[in-house]
Formats: C-alpha cells, sequence, structure tokens
C-alpha cells in the first residue's frame, strides 16, 4: 500500500481513461464537454507512456508523450475552430440538435 | 517512501475528483476549470516519478495554451449557461446503461491486464534508450530529440503548422464594408496612372476631366 510501483500509476491511468469514455459517451448537450473528455483519455494515454518510460528505465516513452502532447494541441485547436465555425452557421453546439448528417 | 505514496494518493484523487467534475459539471466554465485542475495535479504526478521536463511541458502546453483556448471559446459562443444535464428526463435515453456496461466492462478488462502484468525476461535487453542517471531529464531528452528523432520532431512542428494554418482558415470570415489596403494595387501602380503631363497654353488655363 504505501510503496507506489507502476501499477498504482496505471490503475489511475486506466481511472481517467474510462471516466473520460463515460463523458463521450453520456454526455448528450455540449459538445465541448465531449472534446475535454477527449483530452482526458490523451492525458491518461500519456500518464502510462510516462510510467512505463521510468520504470523500465527507458527513455522512448517520454519522447512519445511529447509528440502526442503536439497532436492534442493541434486536435484541440482543430477542434474548437470547428466548433466555432457551425456555432456561427447552425446557431446551437448542443449535441441533440446536430443531426444534419441524419447518423 | 511514505511521503512519495502520501503525495501519489492526495494528487491522484484531486486528479480522479477533478476529471469527474469535468464530465459532470452543470456549467461548462467551471468544466474548463476543474480541466485546469487536473491537468496541474498530473503534471505534479509526473515531476514526482521523475518527468520534470513533460510536467513543465504539461503545465504550459495544456494549462497555458489548451485550456485557455477551451474557455475562450466557451466564453465566446456564450454556452456557459446551457446546462450539461447528464440524466436528463427523457424515456428515449437508452444510452445510459449501454454505456456505462461498456464502459465497466472496459474498465475491468484494464484492471484485469494490469493486475496481471509482469516483466518479460528479455525486456530488459531491448531497452533502446536508457536513462542516465548523471544527467537532468531535459538534457537527456534534448540528447535524443535533437539526434536520433529529429526528422520526427520537424515533423510535429509541421503538423503544428498545418493545425494553425487550418484553425485560422476555417475561423476566417469575410466581412463587407471594411475598408483595407491592397498591397498589390500599390506596388503595381505606374506613374502613367496617376500622374499626366500637359503642355497648357498660355492664358487658356488647363481642362480637368476632359
Amino acid at each position: 500500500m504505501l510503496s507506489i510501483g507502476l501499477g498504482h500509476y496505471l490503475t489511475l491511468a486506466a481511472i481517467i481513461f474510462i471516466i473520460g469514455i463515460v463523458g463521450i459517451f453520456l454526455n448528450r448537450k455540449n459538445i465541448i464537454v465531449i472534446l475535454m473528455s477527449i483530452e482526458l483519455i490523451l492525458l491518461a494515454v500519456n500518464i502510462n507512456l510516462v510510467s512505463f518510460s521510468i520504470y523500465i528505465d527507458d527513455l522512448s516513452g517520454q519522447i512519445f508523450t511529447l509528440f502526442i502532447l503536439t497532436v492534442a494541441a493541434a486536435e484541440a485547436a482543430i477542434g474548437l475552430a470547428i466548433i466555432v465555425i457551425y456555432y456561427r452557421n447552425s446557431g446551437t453546439i448542443r449535441v441533440e440538435e446536430i443531426h444534419e448528417l441524419k447518423g | 517512501m511514505v511521503a512519495h505514496a502520501i503525495f501519489f494518493y492526495i494528487f491522484s484523487f484531486i486528479a480522479i475528483f477533478s476529471a469527474i467534475m469535468v464530465t459532470v459539471s452543470k456549467n461548462t466554465v467551471h468544466s474548463v476549470f476543474f480541466l485546469i485542475l487536473d491537468f496541474i495535479s498530473i503534471s505534479f504526478l509526473f515531476i514526482m516519478i521523475g518527468a520534470e521536463f513533460l510536467g513543465m511541458i504539461m503545465l504550459i502546453v495544456y494549462v497555458g495554451a489548451v485550456a485557455i483556448l477551451f474557455l475562450f471559446v466557451v466564453m465566446m459562443l456564450n454556452v456557459a449557461q446551457q446546462k450539461n444535464e447528464w440524466f436528463t428526463s427523457e424515456i428515449r435515453s437508452t444510452h445510459i446503461p449501454i454505456g456505462l456496461l461498456v464502459s465497466l466492462i472496459i474498465f475491468s478488462e484494464l484492471i484485469i491486464v494490469i493486475g496481471g502484468w509482469k516483466y518479460k525476461p528479455d525486456l530488459v535487453d531491448s531497452i533502446s534508450i536508457k536513462i542516465d542517471a548523471n544527467m537532468t531529464n531535459t538534457q537527456s531528452l534534448g540528447n535524443v530529440i535533437y539526434t536520433d528523432y529529429i526528422h520526427l520532431f520537424q515533423l510535429s512542428g509541421m503538423v503544428l503548422l498545418v493545425a494553425m494554418i487550418g484553425a485560422i482558415v476555417l475561423t476566417f470570415r469575410e466581412r463587407s464594408g471594411v475598408k483595407k489596403q491592397s498591397y498589390f494595387k500599390q506596388i503595381s501602380r505606374e506613374k502613367k496612372d496617376g500622374v499626366e503631363l500637359v503642355e497648357p497654353e498660355s492664358s487658356k488655363g488647363v481642362k480637368i476631366d476632359a
């Protein structure tokens, strides 16, 4: 209990990952919160990579984390831009009212 | 060791609590604030575990840029008051139990995998870049990124550039009625477009706009 090992960090990452997935599944109102849940999932992946990197003494995981950070920032910028133009065109970003593609 | 455990439990509790609050809080602005809190506590965990550079980069990139971007968009779109209701009263929302079930299954699968995980004996031999204890984390990362991973590093710069151009192009809006300079017209103007030389006869003057 008192000696923190790899398993503790992986469990924390799993919990945050699941919270992100639940946020995507159960959110029916606000699409910005869905984007934030995606950020949470990427954060969980980063925790996994960094803790593995430290515990097996290999630097590669931290380099991958750096690239994941880059892609996450780019993805957030593009996603928010798409949300802004959708709001400008249709006046709403409520998830239930976005059904133009009839999906 | 005990201090490490205490800090780990404090920060991970804050991280999990704020991650839950991100998804359930009614106000979107509060969600963004809890997202910032989540990133900060996870970056503390990174610094504690020995990845200082990544912890600081998490603070700069996520708290300083991404979360503020979210905050700007939330305030610009005026959806802060748009309630983020979870368990709505609609009868037709049958997706909630299925979503919970699927998440529960994924979580138990992850826990099973983590609990049963062991080192493969030949894993230690396959380590590519060993962490040098005599160097700081930032220095050892820089040694690798600017040499072995230079192409990927520059490629990630290209990804950021494309994202920036894409965001600008997507949100660009042509406004009518705005007076703008046209540099091309200004530069390509020539002498004969603007000036006309005439030889006025004496005591007759010059007709303008003839």
